[in-house]
């Protein structure tokens, strides 16, 4: 794909990082049974289930943005020990929906980025672009885009490709591979789609009746 | 003092003037009769109330009596903040929070008028402390009330820019600053337009008060300025306390935006 250097969102080699595995450690929230498991560097769990059955609170509880019992672990390195937004910013969470607080798109990256935006199908006009005039499906990408740029550690995506077409799908899903392999980083993946599960992930829980369980791919 | 003394008749007269307004919103089914009557008959019941309250307190001037009464008007200046919120904090924060800042700021500011700038003797001199404090704590409250409305209401419309900031690694502080300049902006923009209007557009009601009863005009408006800065400044600070406390306690330990702390007040 051409990151040979591993320069999609920083080089991983100056950043001098170890390698992390997300753990939860009988993180629980509200109706969930406590859920335990680990996602490995570089592997892609995906989560699927009913509506409503609170696939995205769990991504929201990791993230530690409401309010939880147990804990979850990066590396060696507990939730519940770090600053809150230095545990947010490594755990990178994609909500579902994409929020924008000013008018120019440039405003909310915090480094210039140039990566990426060609691969997602962006000039490098869009820096430049208003909010106000970007389709659901261009502030979804963008969304990931100002993620990535963070360079998180960990990846929790709430369905990162459900407003796109099949194009888009693709491109995305292609990025957010190149940055798990790059990175090492562990990936929870929440999808409502079994080929796209197939296509991305190597393992996959289910969440039905507050209960998580692994399934068949 | 050359002030003409108003009597019963002079009263009723102006009553009437309300009364044929009451009969014209009947007429015009406006919904406003009831409750205008109601608010004249308030506003003439509670004056006479304070009349008689300062009659006493002028006459029996000691600290305690002084205290006693900056207090009551304090604890109803906070419940008055706290209704006029659709959103509020819940239990003693939604009461405590207006409560607080106006009290820090209003009394700071009042007392360091009585005894830096006035120098009544004794300082607390009712005569003064009083009416100044009345002043400070009317205006501070629709300051205080204005910022707290426009803080939880903005945090409420807004939660998901805010939790999207949070999860890309913003502080708190960062993820809500502009909603919190935002509400201390709407606090003080009242007062700072009543400074630009003031002797122009209006004649603030302390200094024709003053006028009326035979002060000169000069005094009176050597009074009203400083009047207007007292409030400004304490309008200000009262303002920036309550709006940094109040989106400091929108967070818990772990900077999670906890809107499950505001309760629906009385809508509007």
């Amino acid at each position: 794909m051409g990151y040979l250097n591993g320069t999609l969102f920083g080089d991983i080699r100056i950043r001098n990082r170890s390698l992390s595995t997300l753990r939860l450690i009988e993180l629980a929230v509200l109706e969930l049974q406590p859920v335990s498991f680990s996602i490995q560097p570089g592997e892609c769990v995906c989560l699927s289930g009913p509506s409503g059955a609170g696939k995205s609170m769990l991504l929201r509880a990791i993230a530690d943005l409401i309010p939880h019992d147990g804990d979850a672990q990066l590396d060696d390195q507990k939730c519940s020990e770090m600053i809150p937004s230095q545990w947010r910013r490594r755990v990178g969470y994609l909500p579902a929906e994409s929020h924008w607080w000013s008018d120019r798109v440039g405003d909310h990256f915090l480094e210039p980025a140039d990566e990426g935006f060609e691969q997602l199908g962006f000039s490098s006009q869009v820096m430049d672009w208003q909010i106000s005039r970007l389709s659901t499906g261009e502030k979804q990408r963008l969304a990931l885009l100002r993620l990535l740029t963070n360079q998180p550690d960990a990846l929790l995506l709430d369905e990162p490709t459900a407003s796109l077409d099949a194009v888009n799908v693709r491109s995305v899903e292609a990025m957010i591979r190149d940055y798990q392999q790059i990175h090492s980083a562990p990936v929870l993946w929440i999808s409502h789609d079994p080929e796209q599960a197939q296509r991305v992930a190597n393992r996959r829980y289910e969440l039905k009746a507050g209960v998580v369980q692994e399934v068949n791919l | 003092m050359n002030v003409i003394p108003l009597t019963s008749l002079d009263l009723i007269l102006a009553a009437g003037l309300v009364a044929v307004l009451a009969v014209l919103s009947l007429m015009m089914q406006l919904g406003l009769a009831g409750r205008l009557v109601i608010a004249a008959v308030r506003t003439t019941v509670q004056l006479m109330l304070i009349g008689m309250v300062l009659n006493s307190l002028f006459a029996n001037v000691h600290l305690v009596w002084v205290t006693l009464l900056a207090i009551v008007m304090l604890l109803v200046a906070g419940r008055e903040v706290m209704a006029r919120q659709q959103r509020r904090f819940g239990g003693l924060w939604g009461y405590g929070l207006g409560t607080l800042s106006m009290f820090v700021s209003a009394f700071a500011t009042t007392i360091f008028a009585l005894l830096v700038i006035v120098s009544t003797d004794p300082w607390y001199e009712p005569q003064y402390a009083i009416p100044l404090l009345g002043m400070m704590l009317g205006n501070t409250m629709n300051g205080v009330a204005l910022a707290l409305d426009r803080l939880t209401t903005n945090a409420w419309q807004q939660r998901g820019v805010i939790e999207a900031r949070l999860a890309l690694g913003h502080e708190w502080r960062v993820a809500m600053g502009d909603i919190t300049r935002e509400s201390v902006r709407v606090g003080m923009i009242p007062i700072i337009n009543a400074m630009a209007a003031a002797g122009i557009v209006s004649l603030p009601g302390m200094m024709t008060g003053q006028i009326l009863s035979g002060t000169p005009p000069m005094e009176a408006v050597k009074y009203q300025i400083l009047i207007m800065f007292m409030i400004t400044a304490g309008t200000g600070f009262a303002t920036m306390a309550a709006s940094w406390i109040g989106a400091r306690h929108l967070f818990d330990e772990r900077s999670r935006l906890r809107l499950d702390r505001l309760i629906q007040g009385r809508s509007k």
